[in-house]
């Protein structure tokens, strides 16, 4: 559901950069989504061509790089990868673990025109 | 207006004409607001209706294509309008709270009972979130406390934006509780930060005692839980223990308050939360406010 707006929030990012960066046209744009944020990749790209109609981004290809989760254990002093944001340490059972990665939702870069 | 944004009272909402405007938005951010048509008359504290919107018309022009970094936040605007918000909450002392739970768990209940108890105590206003309908704004000003409706239309959630047009009409008072109640829905009002001191999150009895499980995201950014419908807890078959264990698992910190909004059961420690973090409020508020 929410993955409507955020569509819409990075509608709003694409329109400011058009004016600052000089574009008319995105003709692709690449996202990264943590596994652990609160998006579904899938969710994304459908709520993305809905919204993206009579924008600047219309017809643009959607990009989505997936982070997986990694956080810090503390239990056991070691890097680990979650796959969910309230995981135990996979090695120890250590909880909770601090997340490191996996959890930011970002526009990484645009092909303009 | 909105100092964020920097459009002002009449950009967005308030005209009583009607238009579709599609003016390029080269200096501020509010891309998601164009083409609304305006059809609601101009009136103080009136209601803001986001369901009529659609994107303005961009038209393509030809140049050679490249790839330019963009490397931000896809929620950094939020965040902006968030922080706007709380740094206006800071400054006047406002205790502002966002409270979140599944449609039906009793939010507006707890809102008028709650006014009911304190109102002679303490200036309070809300913010009402709904898809559709100004029925709760309604409820809570059959109280006498000052209620603005934002009808969210397609959206699920409230956001840092609306809110911010939202203080614009309701201009809270000077050390005062301000309640945003946000759309029934335990999903995605956990990502949208709002200026809030603290998300409370109202959970029923009636509800699956898993629910801080289903939904754990909403249960981690929470600092109160409210268990609400206590007195028909020897007619429903939820485990209390096992669902406060559930909730403090996802979030070691969270407070957890048992009671019933219509009986009143459990209802004074509510209250000592609520004057609590009001008098937190109030802190580096210069003299004249409230003295503690």
């Amino acid at each position: 559901m929410h993955e409507m707006s955020l569509c819409e929030s990075i509608i709003g990012i694409a329109e400011e950069q058009a004016s600052i960066q000089q574009f008319k046209r995105v003709k692709s744009i690449r996202l990264e989504i943590g596994k652990l944020s609160c998006v579904q990749a899938d969710a994304m790209a459908f709520a993305f061509d809905a919204v993206a109609k009579n924008t600047i981004l219309e017809g643009a290809r959607l990009e989505i790089d997936e982070v997986p989760g990694k956080g810090w254990c503390a239990g056991c002093s070691t890097e680990v990868g979650i796959s969910q944001r309230y995981d135990s340490c996979p090695l120890c059972e250590y909880y909770p673990i601090e997340i490191r990665e996996g959890d930011a939702m970002r526009i990484k870069d645009m092909e303009v025109e | 207006m909105c100092t964020v944004c920097g459009c002002g009272e009449g950009d967005q909402h308030g005209h009583s004409h009607e238009h579709a405007h599609e003016h390029k938005h080269d200096h501020h951010e509010h891309s998601h607001e164009h083409g609304h048509s305006h059809e609601h008359s101009h009136e103080h504290n009136h209601d803001h209706d986001y369901s009529k919107g659609e994107a303005g018309v961009h038209v393509a022009g030809f140049s050679q294509a490249r790839l330019v970094s963009i490397e931000q936040d896809i929620l950094a605007k939020n965040n902006r309008y968030a922080d706007a918000n709380r740094r206006l909450f800071n400054e006047r002392g406002i205790l502002a709270l966002n409270l979140v739970s599944s449609p039906g768990a009793g939010k507006t209940t707890l809102l008028t009972e709650t006014i009911r108890a304190l109102g002679s105590e303490f200036p309070m206003s809300v913010i009402e979130g709904d898809q559709q309908t100004s029925v709760d704004a309604d409820r809570i000003k059959a109280t006498g406390v000052q209620a603005i409706q934002i009808n969210t239309g397609k959206g699920c959630h409230l956001d840092g934006h609306m809110v911010g047009h939202a203080l614009d009409g309701l201009k809270p008072e000077t050390g005062s509780i301000l309640f945003i109640e946000n759309v029934g829905n335990l999903v995605c009002p956990a990502a949208f930060d709002l200026g809030e001191a603290a998300k409370v999150v109202i959970l029923s009895v009636t509800e699956g005692a898993d629910k801080p499980l289903k939904y754990p995201d909403m249960f981690h950014a929470a600092s109160l839980m409210i268990l609400n419908k206590t007195d028909l807890l020897p007619y429903v078959d939820f485990d209390v223990e096992a669902c406060c264990n559930y909730a403090r698992r996802i979030n070691p910190g969270i407070k957890i308050l048992q009671l019933s909004a219509t009986k009143g059961d459990g209802m004074g420690q509510w209250l000592n939360w609520l004057k609590a973090n009001h008098a937190l409020a109030q802190i580096g508020i210069p003299e004249q406010e409230e003295p503690a």
